[in-house]
């Protein structure tokens, strides 16, 4: 030990609880109008670990009448930090204090790292509270003189009492118990009881009710949207072991693809049946006439919508009704098809979903590189695709063939016969197929 | 067929329930059991007392009180012509249920809503029965939000009201073409009616309860809708004006948004997730924009592509900080609140901190550190 250091007198002040918020305040009180430094104090719990030296209070100096305010805020904020688990708390407090009794305005410099490191202490306190609010599962048991509901909790913080006051005002008609490894406190005929820790053993391990509960945990959960880092942010881990619902995470994570699977299987193999079908018809022709997802609208005067029974399995598309209105340019006074480009074409894709949402046909057809654009999203090669069919994104099959015009085109009547034949051909092969598919 | 048990029903009615997005439990009147017979306190914050593994809040028990419909709207899996199982619950197998869950702790009231059977007013008595039930009867008071079928008698309404902290009707989609292809039995004139009549009393109430204490509470959580994304053809832009235009004239306290995916399309320009799931957040977000930040709908709609959409990858905030580049570097010590909040990874509660501390040290980065979880974003715009 280094003689020379100056001695300050140790103080010694012993809280009668972790969470003794009262017994702190008073003695920091006194000991910061004294201007005893925070180095000065040891602050140590009755029953609690005995500081190296050991040894009992000090006396403490008389505390003169208070000479400074401390905000509203401060209070509430030690309230909290007090119930922290980490040591340093009342003695970061004190600090805190003696701040203020220079500075009144010091709480509100939040860059503060004191400030900052208490208000830290606060946030995990108030989350630690919070997480016992919505985490305490109840079990029924019989109590002689009716029901009473218990509970088992394990928080990481010294909360029990802090807490208690929401119980309180949600269950007061009802008799229960909360048992946790420091405290225990229960509820009866209107008065809040304490007593001392308890273990799991104590708790009850089951009530039938959890099976309802599991069944409607299992229920409402969404197998398509899978987000199990949400869950387990706001529900993290530590608190499953008393959260009967948790039991069926695994298998639900486990299912979900599955399900979402079946159940896309399930819509696709359901087509929109029903008395409203022809209405959508209607109404999905109806919106597309004012359609002005891309500029084509402006000299179009009107829209080229499918045309055929609503139960078809095969749906052809062609160029105009990859886009639905036609592209034109005016030549005196006809109007010549000019082709639509690609944003044009894309922006149209949505009606053609739309259609296709509908009919759910279990085969389309594309005529000409227009609308195996619009159909697929790509731009493909007519002769290299023609052969085998495409898979679309809802699983059915997508046959690309020449637009019938380009037929019409070739000047050499060989030729022409020859792409024709080819045409046939592949139609043949197209209606084989969808036969196949409906069978 | 053979009767269903209470929890056959709940597996298929919590099944047919999950489609709203809904689970505020918040915002409305403090109260709490002392002095009373039954159980229930609601304290301004709610609590979600599960998260199931889509990530959501479990915080009440979301149920139909049947999944039977007359209706036949296509988005929605309870329609007439769909082949899913049906059941129906009784309402005092509801009251039940509520009590049992929320002695135990597992939830914080109940959220009720029903396919349509018989008529709209035989359906909405039914709803209010339960509420009315667990009121008066039990003297519950946790929280209850009742979904309000549009075509029902005002009178019904009413007392939905009036054991409800909110009240909800769904305007289902964004534009009325939609609304006329995909849910043909409803109207958006009906449905705006009733929500207009529903505001009235909230605003009546509310007025009636500064000068009388004793004055009915009605739905003190106001109302609330919901809107299916992607199943007609609004743009983002259009959404963002429907919905600040259903703020403004209904007072509503939330649109929610739910995305719509009949089929999920792998062919999107995004791989990385689903798009309708990605641009239900990003609405998400213009809605919070719009909220707390101070943005207007027509800011949001600078922010979005030439189709009025937002973009997937990166979050609106940014999308219009990028857009408007002239904005920025923002000074952190001295410009105005505005303009903080327009800067990209500062939240509300940032700002505030950054305010306040200003006021008494120059800000360094090591400091914006503390008061804010994403300093990254942040840092490149100040």
């Amino acid at each position: 030990m280094l003689a020379a250091a100056p001695m300050i007198e140790t103080m010694r002040v012993t809280l009668a609880a972790e969470d003794d918020f009262e017994g702190w305040r008073d003695a920091a009180r006194g000991l910061a109008e004294a201007g005893v430094p925070g180095s000065a104090i040891v602050w140590q719990v009755e029953g609690g670990e005995k500081d190296l030296f050991g040894g009992d209070d000090s006396p403490r100096p008389p505390a003169p009448a208070p000479s400074f305010a401390v905000p509203r805020r401060f209070v509430d904020l030690a309230r909290s930090a007090i119930c922290h688990s980490d040591p340093e708390r009342f003695s970061l407090l004190y600090a805190m204090l003696l701040k203020l009794s220079g500075n009144k305005r010091a709480m509100e410099d939040r860059a503060d790292p004191l400030l900052d490191r208490l208000e830290r202490l606060a946030k995990e306190v108030r989350r630690d509270v919070h997480k016992m609010h919505a985490f305490i599962r109840f079990r029924e048991v019989d109590g002689g003189e009716g029901p009473r509901f218990v509970a088992w909790f394990q928080p990481d913080h010294h909360i029990v009492r802090h807490a208690a006051g929401f119980f309180v005002r949600r269950f007061t008609s009802m008799r229960w118990s909360i048992l946790t490894p420091e405290l225990s406190i229960h509820w009866d005929d209107a008065i809040l009881r304490e007593s001392p820790g308890a273990t799991r053993a104590d708790a009850p391990d089951g009530d039938p009710i959890e099976e309802t509960w599991k069944t409607y945990y299992a229920s409402i959960f969404n197998p398509a949207r899978l987000k199990v880092k949400a869950m387990t942010r706001e529900m993290p881990k530590k608190y499953w072991r008393n959260m009967p619902e948790t039991a069926l995470v695994g298998s639900l994570i486990a299912g979900a693809q599955g399900r979402e699977a079946a159940m896309i299987e399930r819509s696709a193999a359901m087509p929109m049946a029903g008395g409203n079908l022809q209405a959508s018809w209607q109404a999905l022709r109806d919106e597309a006439k004012r359609c002005t997802r891309c500029d084509l609208y402006k000299c179009g005067t009107q829209t080229v919508f499918g045309e055929g029974p609503l139960n078809a399995s095969i749906i052809t598309t062609y160029v105009t009704n990859a886009v639905k209105h036609f592209k034109f340019v005016l030549r005196g006074k006809k109007r010549i098809h000019s082709k639509p480009d690609t944003s044009e074409i894309d922006a149209c894709r949505w009606w053609q979903e739309q259609e296709r949402g509908v009919i759910r046909p279990a085969l389309t057809v594309a005529l000409g590189a227009t609308a195996a654009r619009s159909l697929t999203g790509k731009t493909l090669t007519i002769s290299r695709a023609r052969e085998t069919p495409l898979t679309l994104a809802d699983g059915s099959e997508c046959w690309i063939t020449v637009h019938p015009s380009f037929l019409l085109r070739i000047p050499e009547e060989d030729r022409r016969r020859e792409e024709r034949a080819r045409f046939v051909d592949d139609l043949v092969r197209i209606r084989k197929r969808a036969a196949k598919l409906a069978a | 067929m053979a009767q269903l048990s209470t929890r056959e029903k709940l597996a298929i009615l919590a099944d047919a329930a999950k489609y709203d997005a809904s689970c505020a439990s918040s915002g409305t009147a403090k109260r709490d059991s002392r002095g009373g017979k039954g159980v229930g306190s609601t304290e301004g914050m709610g609590i979600c007392h599960a998260y199931a593994p889509d990530g959501r809040c479990i915080s009440l028990l979301k149920i139909l009180l049947t999944n039977s419909c007359i209706f036949d709207c296509h988005y929605c899996i309870n329609r007439k012509s769909s082949n899913v199982r049906r059941a129906r619950f009784t309402a005092q197998e509801v009251v039940q249920l509520t009590l049992a869950f929320y002695k135990r702790n597992y939830i914080e009231g109940l959220f009720l809503s029903s396919g349509i059977i018989r008529s709209s007013n035989y359906t909405m008595e039914q709803l209010v029965e339960v509420a009315r039930a667990l009121r008066e009867k039990h003297d519950f008071r946790g929280y209850i939000h009742l979904k309000s079928i549009p075509d029902a008698d005002p009178e019904l309404v009413r007392q939905a009201g009036l054991h409800a902290d909110r009240v909800s009707i769904n305007v289902e989609l964004p534009t009325a073409a939609g609304l006329k292809r995909l849910a043909p039995e409803k109207s958006v004139g009906r449905i705006e009616d009733a929500m207009a009549s529903l505001k009235s009393s909230i605003v009546e109430a509310r007025d009636a309860t500064t000068r009388f204490k004793s004055a009915p509470r009605f739905a003190p959580a106001g109302q609330s809708t919901q809107m299916i994304i992607g199943a007609d053809a609004a743009s983002d832009g259009d959404i963002v004006g429907k919905a600040s235009m259903l703020y403004d004239r209904f007072a509503l306290r939330r649109v929610y948004y739910s995305a719509f995916s009949p089929i999920p399309s792998p062919s999107a320009v995004l791989p990385l997730q689903r798009p309708p799931l990605m641009r239900e957040h990003r609405l998400y977000q213009s809605d919070w924009l719009m909220r707390f930040y101070g943005f207007t709908p027509k800011e949001i709609v600078e922010a979005t592509d030439g189709d009025g959409m937002l973009p997937l990858d990166i979050d609106p905030k940014l999308a219009w900080a990028l857009k408007f580049r002239d904005r920025f570097p923002v000074d952190l010590n001295r410009a105005p609140k505005e303009d903080l909040l327009r800067v990209p990874g500062l939240g509300t509660k940032a700002v505030e901190r950054l305010l306040k501390s200003r006021r008494w040290r120059t800000i360094m980065l090591a400091d914006v550190a503390r008061l804010t979880i994403s300093l990254a974003r942040c840092a490149h715009s100040s």
